[in-house]
């Protein structure tokens, strides 16, 4: 394929487009299919073709709409208007209000800060697109940047665009992605590797399962960029294996791009190669700690190595390796098409562009949504998330899953980025955001997670392995009020070893939720331990068993 | 020169070990292609049992030591038949705090069995997801492939009696 016959393709599908006077959006990403949205798409497609509309009506299934919380979601896209909790049997309704006003029951307004506060990104084409149709990607501008960056552009300058976009890795470290990509640059090797980090394991966060699942063209893009920015290629997605609509959508997007030329040999009719193959994981969380996801990749048990050497050096098979998360390849290709300032200008300071975030637990509007950096936590939670559900009150929010911590009340004005969230004692991890009321319980939180850090510890270094396990347990003694104070500081000098001591990200994090509860609801912890009591009413007190004596 | 034994027999005449082959034979019996292969042997024949990872071992040439050690590795293995029916309790961090330790407590109740365990009776296996993404339907449930939101104690004691029937 060549950039003419692109814009042949986007030309005739925008053309198609447009002779159709209504677009109806289904969204089938895993929320909505879950709650039957494939039938609402049956249901529609049968009803709009029994009353002979089928030529003025285009029905499409599409990626996440973002509002998880009331699917399935039904989107006119020219009228501006959205439907929610819509059942099959609600189809034949919608079909008749088409030329008349909206049903009024199933609207969602569009006009809300759910849906008005977000700058979409790395999310521009979910909720717009038929994830499995490469057409539609080109129709709304997809490989025209990597068709543009292959004849024009030097792949240091490709570099340079990241480098000055001020990118940082979406997965959650944060660390420069054009430093990454310049570091993998230099190193010497004949064979290069990128790899996609599909490995969400975070319990609470499904972003990049959303972009995935919507728009998987968009990561393909993105790789062939890095591949040519980098030197490389081979590139390899590892995705989880919980996620089968994802690894179906991606093996389907690979088959496209490779016959429309996208992906294979001599991509746009310049010199470069680029083939991307699938590895699925296999459930282990720690899979998502770079070493180990390589070391996984090549067959192994998903154990972690110390670093350095980095991947950027040493990686797969011994060759220099890019290591970089959905969101960050997702967000490549917008950046080169509309250019490093455009993304630099949105953000704060030291974290660019936009994250997206997954809010759940006890907020109303749960779902997806992408929002600026700088955006605070009570705009998030109580404008885009729109409040606590049944009047509760707030409590605090998880950010950055098993690694990251519990922000409480007084923290809310704080505006996300990498640094104001390190700072609190959290990290931004991947962007899961699960926001508490009143009736959590903050040292049954601490216990969940330490219980989790401790399953999916592998078991290779002592302070994780055993430290862990002994951290659950004092975290469970001090639940069911059989904990001392001995036991506190007991914990608190563990937190502070097995952070500083463990092999990977994984042990160093994982005392992360039980350090921040403790800093920020101390008093809780205290109740336990002194008055026998949970002030949530969550945890069991068992006065009489000694089982840990 | 190397020279490597023939091509080993699949453990029976079972016609899914074709499908075995055919991942191994895609990837060139490459030693790194284990876990594809082992996904293959769980997705045919729903675990993996001893014959089969020996199979693997020797068709792959990667030692049975390390093949063992895979597969006790990852979760989403399983060296146990699975019973007929399967719940899986999505235990991420939205579905435990919308309730569902409460709904393994139902299971517990109704089932008599604990998370990771299969009835007696062969009929329901009982497993936990760390996370299934379905956040925005807390807390979440799956009863043979098919996701369940905003699972309740009561729902869930009428899912069970459904798959038991």
């Amino acid at each position: 394929m060549t950039r003419e016959e692109l814009d042949v393709i986007a030309a005739k599908e925008q053309e198609a487009a447009a002779r159709v006077k209504r677009h109806i959006h289904v969204c089938v990403a895993a929320g909505c299919l879950s709650s039957q949205a494939d039938n609402v798409l049956t249901a529609l497609n049968s009803e709009i073709r029994s009353q002979g509309l089928e030529n003025e009506c285009a029905v499409k299934g599409v990626g996440c709409l973002g509002l998880c919380k009331a699917g399935p979601l039904i989107a006119l896209e020219n009228e501006n208007v959205m439907y929610g909790n819509v059942t099959p049997a609600d189809v034949p309704e919608i079909v008749k209000a088409l030329d008349s006003e909206p049903v009024e029951r199933l609207t969602i307004s569009p006009h809300q800060p759910f849906f008005e506060r977000q700058t979409k990104i790395a999310l521009e084409n979910s909720g717009r697109i038929d994830p499995e149709r490469i057409e539609d990607y080109i129709a709304a501008g997809g490989y025209s940047a990597l068709a543009d960056v292959l004849n024009e552009m030097s792949p240091s300058q490709v570099v340079e665009q990241i480098v000055k976009s001020g990118l940082r890795g979406r997965g959650g470290a944060g660390f420069s992605t054009g430093l990454k990509w310049s570091t993998v640059v230099k190193a010497v090797g004949d064979q290069k590797y990128v790899i996609c980090n599909a490995d969400e394991g975070d319990p609470g966060a499904f972003m990049d399962r959303s972009v995935l699942e919507s728009d998987p063209h968009r990561i393909l893009e993105g790789m062939a960029l890095a591949g040519y920015a980098v030197g490389a290629r081979q590139g390899y997605i590892y995705v989880r294996a919980e996620y089968p609509l994802a690894i179906k959508r991606l093996k389907t997007a690979i088959r496209q791009a490779e016959r429309a030329g996208a992906l294979g040999v001599k991509i746009f009719g310049s010199p470069f190669d680029f083939h991307i193959d699938l590895r699925i994981g296999a459930g282990a969380f720690v899979c998502g700690e770079e070493t180990a996801l390589i070391a996984s990749i090549e067959g192994g048990r998903g154990l972690p190595r110390l670093r350095p050497p980095y991947p950027a050096e040493y990686g797969l098979w011994g060759k220099p390796t890019l290591i970089n998360n959905v969101e960050t390849f997702a967000s490549v290709p917008t950046i080169l098409r509309r250019g490093s300032e455009w993304f630099a200008g949105i953000g704060t300071e030291k974290s660019k562009g936009a994250k997206v975030f997954a809010l759940a637990g006890a907020v109303n509007n749960t779902g997806l949504v992408e929002a600026p950096m700088g955006t605070t936590l009570r705009e998030m939670i109580f404008e885009i998330g729109g409040g606590i559900p049944n009047g509760k009150k707030f409590k605090a929010v998880q950010t950055g899953g098993p690694s990251g911590g519990c922000i409480p009340e007084q923290y809310l004005d704080t505006p996300v980025d990498y640094e104001t969230l390190n700072q609190l004692g959290s990290i931004m991890g991947s962007g899961g955001m699960i926001v508490m009321d009143e009736t959590s319980c903050m040292v049954d939180v601490a216990r969940y997670f330490m219980e989790f850090c401790m399953t999916e510890s592998c078991g290779k270094c002592i302070p994780c392995r055993v430290g862990t396990a002994q951290m659950h347990m004092l975290l469970t003694k001090i639940s069911q009020g059989q904990a001392t104070m001995d036991d506190l500081a007991l914990l608190e000098e563990l937190c502070d070893l097995v952070r500083h001591t463990s092999l990977c990200g994984l042990g160093q994090s994982a005392p992360n939720p039980a350090l921040s509860t403790l800093r920020y609801f101390r008093e809780e912890y205290l109740a336990h331990i002194l008055d026998k009591r949970c002030p949530a009413g969550v945890c069991e007190m068992q006065l009489e068993a000694e089982v840990y004596a | 020169m190397l020279t490597f034994p023939k091509k080993i027999a699949p453990p029976s005449d079972d016609k899914r070990w074709r499908l075995v082959d055919a991942t191994m034979r895609r990837h060139g019996h490459a030693p790194n292609s284990l876990i594809e292969t082992l996904h293959t042997v769980q997705e045919a024949f729903g675990y993996l049992d001893q014959d089969a990872l020996r199979y693997v071992s020797a068709s792959l040439r990667v030692p049975p030591s390390k093949v063992y050690g895979v597969a006790t590795f990852y979760h989403f293995f399983t060296l146990r038949p699975p019973g007929a029916h399967t719940c899986v309790v999505c235990t991420g961090t939205a579905c435990y705090i919308k309730g569902a330790p409460v709904l393994l407590k139902t299971i517990r109740d109704e089932l008599g069995i604990q998370q990771g365990e299969t009835t007696p009776d062969g009929k329901i296996s009982v497993l936990t997801a760390r996370c299934l993404g379905s956040c925005g339907l807390a807390p979440a449930a799956v009863f043979d492939g098919q996701v369940a939101g905003k699972m309740t104690s009561l729902a869930m004691a009428g899912k069970l009696k459904e798959l038991e029937k």
